[in-house]
């Protein structure tokens, strides 16, 4: 699926680059869905994290590892 | 924000005269002395942190204790803490979220894992209701039953009946941090007072829990502020200070505030440490941002004697491998669960 949100700001992937949304992103979960904008269920584990999209599902630390 | 420094030749003077009553005899540092750590030059910051770590080792041993936290329930909170992205008044995306029991168990475990002898429950509510109370007995009760750890809690103001409650199902440590100094806490959170905060505390106190109480620098408060700060800590004598390093979080009414400098976040670790020669002082969030790899080694051998692993309520702390590393390459071990209780 493309990416089409930046997934900490929520802004669009075509009108900046991100960079420090990228950096921040190594110490942060996702918060809105990179496909659709809307902002996701998270939760933060110890050792890991989910994120659910309403529309397109979970996300969770391996797959966006992946 | 401009900061007096002392002169090179008064800062030997006053390390002269924190290694005497604090390391010699084992009294901490007041807010005034406090604040003339805060206030010393570039220069002498590594000799403050050696001595921290003297006074560390002399009163508190070479062990760290190593503890794990998770949020039960996530955002959509009420208060208005400045610095918070689960505040349910403000812009932050972080939504709602409650953790299920199972959930609870599996974030135990992996907090055990680690080696770490403490697991901490935490809220984001202006206190709990019935329906979270009922959540931590089954979650604390489960907890007991699969993990060998020992559990705390953070489910913010108490009243009295709640508190027999948790000491009931066996919670052996609150925290409740007054989160800064008395006079900047107005400009932190307008919803609640820090009376409200220190009247939880000693109800916690009283009934025999731990108290773990700590905050966040560089909120934007005042060098004077953050003395002021230590200064109250010392007075409350807490079990555990988990001392946050401020990172601002998108949406909040802080999210501007700049992050501070790594050199006056190990200033404020050798402080907090000369106030408080006996307590446990817990590296908690912000570290990674402020201090990185070198700074956090710089503080575990400045006055910290713990440490959150792995990740926060809202953000990810780094890999509790790297950390459990670090300690080993350290020569500090691991504080057993038995040893903690």
């Amino acid at each position: 699926m493309e990416a089409l949100w930046c997934d900490r700001c929520g802004e669009s992937l075509r009108e900046a680059d991100h960079f420090d949304c990228q950096v921040a992103r190594n110490l942060e979960p996702p918060r809105f869905c990179s496909s659709c904008r809307r902002r996701m269920v998270v939760q933060v584990l110890p050792a890991g994290w989910s994120a659910r999209c309403s529309e397109h599902g979970v996300v969770d630390q391996l797959n966006n590892d992946e | 924000m401009t900061q007096t420094t002392q002169p090179q030749a008064d800062a030997a003077v006053i390390l002269q005269q924190a290694r005497e009553q604090v390391l010699d005899r084992g009294i901490g540092l007041s807010a005034d002395q406090v604040l003339q750590v805060l206030q010393l030059p570039d220069e002498s910051v590594a000799d403050a942190l050696a001595l921290a770590h003297e006074v560390r080792m002399k009163w508190c041993g070479p062990e760290v204790e190593v503890e794990g936290i998770v949020s039960i329930k996530t955002g959509g909170c009420p208060e208005d803490c400045h610095f918070c992205s689960q505040s349910g008044l403000f812009t932050s995306p972080v939504r709602s979220v409650w953790l299920n029991i199972e959930e609870l168990v599996t974030a135990a475990k992996q907090t055990a894992a680690t080696g770490a002898s403490e697991f901490c429950i935490v809220a984001a509510v202006r206190g709990p209701d019935e329906n979270l109370m009922s959540q931590m007995r089954e979650g604390v009760a489960a907890i007991k039953e699969a993990v060998d750890i020992n559990v705390a809690a953070s489910l913010g103001i108490l009243t009295k009946e709640q508190v027999d409650d948790l000491v009931d199902m066996g919670v052996h440590r609150y925290n409740h941090n007054l989160e800064t100094a008395q006079s900047y806490f107005p400009n932190v959170v307008t919803t609640h007072t820090w009376d409200e905060r220190w009247e939880t505390l000693e109800m916690v106190r009283d009934s025999g829990m731990e108290v773990c109480c700590g905050g966040i620098v560089g909120m934007g408060e005042s060098v004077e502020q953050r003395a002021e700060f230590a200064g109250q800590l010392g007075a409350l004598k807490p079990h555990e200070v988990p001392l946050n390093f401020f990172n601002p979080r998108p949406g909040t009414p802080f999210e501007e505030v700049p992050v501070m400098s790594s050199t006056e976040a190990l200033l404020s670790i050798a402080a907090f440490r000369l106030a408080m020669p006996t307590t446990v002082l817990r590296f908690a969030g912000g570290r990674e941002i402020t201090l990185g790899e070198i700074g956090t080694r710089d503080g575990l051998l400045g006055g910290i004697n713990a440490v959150i692993v792995g990740n926060y309520l809202t953000t990810l702390g780094r890999p509790a491998d790297e950390d459990l590393e670090l300690l080993a390459d350290l020569k500090m071990p691991i504080k057993a669960v038995a040893d903690a209780l």
